[in-house]
């Protein structure tokens, strides 16, 4: 039996019914990673002996009868930048390839209480700066669509996990479509929920402001049910937000009548490719038809959000990232012979270009004389990218944009870096703005997936939820598995 | 030479007395194992996170009304950026900008005249961990050992106006505010702990100038001491170098104690660009009036109030009082032994004599000395009801603080009460009389200084025991007979 082929909540009904047993999940799971991880390289530490006693553990629970959450038993994959006590925690930086964290993240936390599994760590760019895992100082993880072609980053291990059938779920993060982004180009499910929904603690800090944990899986129901473990309040996260959190599941009612999907002229721009435009368009009409209604609003301050987003994120992570210093943890080298060497010798040594790139930047929007014309200044920008969505909102429930405007290209590594950075122009707004997002499979072009992202208003991950899950159940994009072979 | 008048102005760190750190739980107690008070938090792990301990601001809420300060009611954090060791996450969380505190004074008294200090700003900030070096200086050492201990304790920063003009003030300030800060209960105020600590801006302008000259701020002050004699160096210093023809340059310099110099530790472009920027960590936190309403009433006597306090109550003079109140511990024990004796005044002189010089004898403040309050109100009494003379109530002090018991016993003990009895007296003015017939006829060929040479003649005989207002009464009976 291909148990690997099942979403979680399938799963977790076979469970219950005892038709099968959580470590014969896992082993299956296990086994397909010996089948397919060669090819995929999706994962940079495997956690087979905890995650079988997991597995045994959660037997016990339900042959004694006791009641179990609905991930529990469940084998899912965690991206590398979340904190796991005991377990290799390495950002996919040299920096950090021998370091084992010595607390567990709130979501971690979290997921324990409910007796998950996790099969292992998964590979991203390097301290998820990048959008395809070509900078991850390991490994290049590739599409299973077409194993010639990026994943997406910075969480493409995460989501080439679940597309391949390594994982049945996993968590990303997203701090400029991180999760959105590699959810579109290997056809599966990612949820950025509000900043401040899920706690960062335990998150290795990239942009602090704009972070935000979030679920990988093969449909929106698992991603509405990792979302109801994952959410709430965290008192070791100040940003966390003190909001009931519903029950997501409930959300998917199969239902759009009347819901209003804005769709702002700015993300169908020039850049977009012509093929991923009919996709949305045919999606557009599909939900017309579905009884939604269809309002052109626009976003006028979307062209700066690039610029503000690479001006903001780099700051915050130009000081997240001193703490690697050689000190405490994490790679030190040893032929320095003093401290303020050592640490420059370290991190020079530690740290992969793209990182370099972005700590540079960072460090020098912050420098005194520049400081007002870039951070306040996209500070500035920030807010009126915030006033857009809202003043957005005003005439619409939902925006539906392209996840990206192309679909997953090849690793080649050739790419221009300012030329990947300026494909995230859908999903790293919604990030400044804090916003829920959401991508789920919206068709195919030329047997790439394409993603279509549903934005939602400040903590209404409920709504984008309710109309992913509609055009979803209509269509089966989400069963069609990936073929893990060549173009 | 021209005059020149010394311009100095004080920022001085206080370490706040919070249960726990600024942004954890871990406890802030000083001369633990090291790294034992340590968590993801303040051990900068990846992925952790600061959440404010509140009571950090209320005891910066309590300073700022204790200084006369303006509480901002907008507050926020900022990420001071430089690579150090002993700094965890090698950003500091500050605040930059937006200080909880604006716009204060302390009023100080030099000589006759008061003056006011203005205070320029508070604000909010964690402490750094210790380096533990294996030489004498980070540069010179084989290896350095940390200790983040200390990281993540919370701090306030009490930044002067530049308004001090000599030592002497900058040193009463300094002294004016620990007291302040010891007395609401904020700050241990251990300087050789370094739970106060002290930078100095220094500069010096010619008597007919308009604006004030360079300064150089001098670092590493950890005491009165070290803080008056690194201003008068420094002013020496810079005097110097304008006579001759150069010019102060701004920068930092640290105060070398045992060489009574200042060096330069980097100059002002050398300085750091810390690239503050908001600690997108950490929410801002709004101060609403009901908060520093509660607050002020909650302050307790300050030094100011408790200094006038003694004057109108206890009747001691304007420099004793403030003396008594400089610490609160002082002031305390002043107040406990104060109900064991009606002399206020003389209990004052003890404790500013020989009190006081046997605390700096010991080098021991005030609430380790051995004698409890009221032991040395008792013998303050004793001294008043002429029980014992200042002389031996002296000798008594000397057994007290090697054993606290109480003065009547040891006067018991040591066989020193003052002999009051007439006919025991007369019975000794008699015998020196008659043992010395010179003086007698000195004093009658009109040489007074004859009595106070009989006088000790008599003291000697009872070993000090005897009273000497009643010996004199009764000798000058005597002799002019």
């Amino acid at each position: 039996m291909d148990l690997y082929k099942n979403a979680a909540h399938e799963l977790h009904e076979k469970l219950v019914k005892k038709e099968i047993s959580s470590v014969e999940l896992t082993i299956s799971i296990y086994n397909r990673i010996d089948q397919v991880e060669d090819s995929v390289k999706a994962y940079l530490t495997l956690d087979k002996e905890n995650a079988l006693e997991q597995a045994a553990k959660v037997d016990k629970i339900i042959a004694s009868g006791e009641k179990i959450a609905p991930l529990a038993g469940i084998p899912g994959a965690i991206k590398d930048n979340i904190s796991t006590k005991g377990l290799r925690t390495t950002c996919s930086s040299k920096m950090l390839e021998n370091f084992t964290p010595i607390y567990d993240a709130h979501v971690i936390q979290k997921l324990r209480a409910d007796e998950t599994i996790f099969i292992g760590k998964t590979n991203m760019d390097e301290f998820a700066m990048g959008s395809t895992t070509e900078t991850s100082y390991f490994q290049t993880t590739h599409n299973p669509w077409n194993l010639e072609r990026v994943p997406g980053g910075s969480s493409g291990g995460s989501a080439a996990a679940v597309v391949a059938g390594e994982a049945i779920w996993s968590l990303g993060s997203d701090t400029g479509g991180s999760i959105r982004q590699p959810a579109s180009f290997t056809g599966c499910v990612g949820i950025k929920p509000t900043y401040g929904r899920v706690s960062r603690y335990g998150c290795v800090a990239f942009a602090s402001s704009l972070d935000q944990i979030g679920p990988i899986t093969r449909d929106v129901t698992d991603a509405a049910t990792v979302l109801n473990t994952i959410c709430g309040v965290c008192t070791m996260d100040s940003t966390s937000l003190h909001e009931e959190v519903p029950d997501f599941t409930k959300a998917l009612t199969n239902d759009v009548k009347g819901l209003r999907i804005g769709v702002p002229k700015e993300y169908y721009a020039a850049g977009l490719d012509p093929k991923v435009d009919g996709v949305l368009k045919k999606a557009l009409a599909d939900y017309e038809a579905m009884g939604a209604k269809i309002v052109d609003v626009s976003l006028p301050h979307t062209e700066y959000a690039v610029i503000t987003y690479y001006i903001i994120a780099p700051a915050e992570a130009s000081a997240n990232l001193a703490r690697f210093d050689g000190v405490r943890y994490g790679y030190r080298d040893m032929k320095a012979t003093s401290a303020p060497e050592m640490t420059t010798a370290s991190r020079t040594e530690g740290f992969g270009a793209e990182v370099k790139r972005r700590i540079m930047l960072g460090t020098y929007v912050l420098s005194s004389g520049y400081y007002d014309a870039y951070y306040l200044k996209a500070m500035q920008v920030r807010t009126l990218i915030r006033q857009d969505f809202a003043k957005a909102f005003e005439q619409c429930d939902v925006l539906l944009t392209p996840t990206s405007p192309v679909v997953a290209y090849p690793i080649d590594g050739k790419m221009d870096p300012l030329a990947i950075y300026l494909l995230d122009v859908c999903t790293i707004p919604v990030n400044l703005a804090g916003l829920p997002g959401i991508s789920i499979p919206a068709g195919f072009v030329d047997g790439m997936p394409v993603g279509m992202q549903l934005i939602g208003k400040v903590l209404d991950e409920e709504t984008i939820l309710r109309a992913a899950y509609a055009f979803e159940q209509s269509h089966d994009y989400h069963k069609v598995m990936a073929p893990l072979g060549g173009k | 030479m021209k005059n020149y008048i010394t311009v100095v102005g004080l920022e001085v760190h206080a370490e706040l007395k919070t249960k726990s750190k600024a942004f954890c739980s871990c406890s802030t107690s000083f001369g633990s194992e090291p790294n034992t008070h340590v968590c993801p938090v303040c051990l900068g792990m990846p992925g952790a996170l600061p959440v404010l301990n509140k009571q950090v601001v209320e005891f910066a809420i309590r300073t700022g009304l204790a200084v006369n300060c303006e509480i901002q009611r907008f507050n926020k954090f900022d990420r001071k950026n430089y690579f150090y060791p002993d700094l965890s996450k090698n950003y500091q969380i500050s605040q930059f900008d937006k200080p909880i505190c604006l716009g204060g004074h302390i009023d100080i008294h030099v000589g006759k005249e008061p003056k006011r200090i203005g205070i320029t700003r508070i604000h909010m900030e964690e402490d750094a961990g210790k380096l533990v070096h294996s030489g004498s200086t980070i540069k010179t050492s084989d290896s350095s050992a940390v200790d983040y201990n200390r990281a993540g304790v919370p701090l306030i920063e009490i930044v002067s106006e530049p308004d001090m003009r000599s030592a002497a003030e900058a040193r009463a300030y300094l002294e004016k505010l620990k007291a302040i800060l010891e007395y609401i209960d904020v700050c241990d105020c251990k300087m050789q702990e370094g739970s106060i600590r002290c930078d100095a801006n220094i500069s010096v302008m010619s008597e007919d100038a308009t604006e004030f000259g360079t300064r150089a701020e001098i670092k590493n002050l950890n005491s009165f001491r070290a803080l008056e004699r690194a201003i008068d160096y420094e002013v020496e210093r810079q005097i110097e170098l304008i006579e001759d023809g150069g010019h102060v340059v701004q920068e930092t310099r640290t105060w070398d104690d045992a060489q009574g110099m200042t060096f330069s530790m980097r100059s002002k472009e050398e300085a750091h660009d810390y690239r503050y920027f908001p600690e997108p960590d950490l929410v801002p936190v709004e101060i609403d009036d009901t908060w520093i309403e509660r607050v002020k009433s909650e302050l307790p006597e300050l030094p100011a109030a408790r200094q006038v306090r003694l004057m109108s109550e206890k009747g001691l003079q304007a420099y004793d009082a403030e003396n008594i109140v400089a610490t609160k511990a002082m002031a305390q024990y002043f107040d406990d032994a104060a109900k064991h004796t009606d002399d206020a005044k003389g209990l004052a002189n003890w404790l500013l004599g020989d009190v006081s010089a046997y605390l700096n004898n010991e080098n021991i403040e005030i609430d380790k000395f051995p004698v409890t309050p009221a032991h040395l109100g008792e013998l303050v009494t004793l001294i008043k009801k002429g029980v014992l003379s200042s002389k031996l109530a002296k000798k008594v002090f000397v057994e007290m603080v090697k054993d606290d018991k109480a003065p009547k016993d040891l006067v018991k003990d040591l066989g020193l009460e003052q002999v009051s009895d007439s006919n025991e007296l007369q019975k000794m003015v008699d015998e020196t009389l008659a043992e010395n017939p010179q003086s007698i006829a000195d004093f009658k060929a009109g040489k007074d200084r004859a009595v106070g040479f009989l006088v000790g003649q008599i003291m000697k005989k009872s070993r000090g025991k005897a009273n000497p207002a009643m010996i004199n009464e009764m000798l000058l009976k005597k002799l002019k007979e």
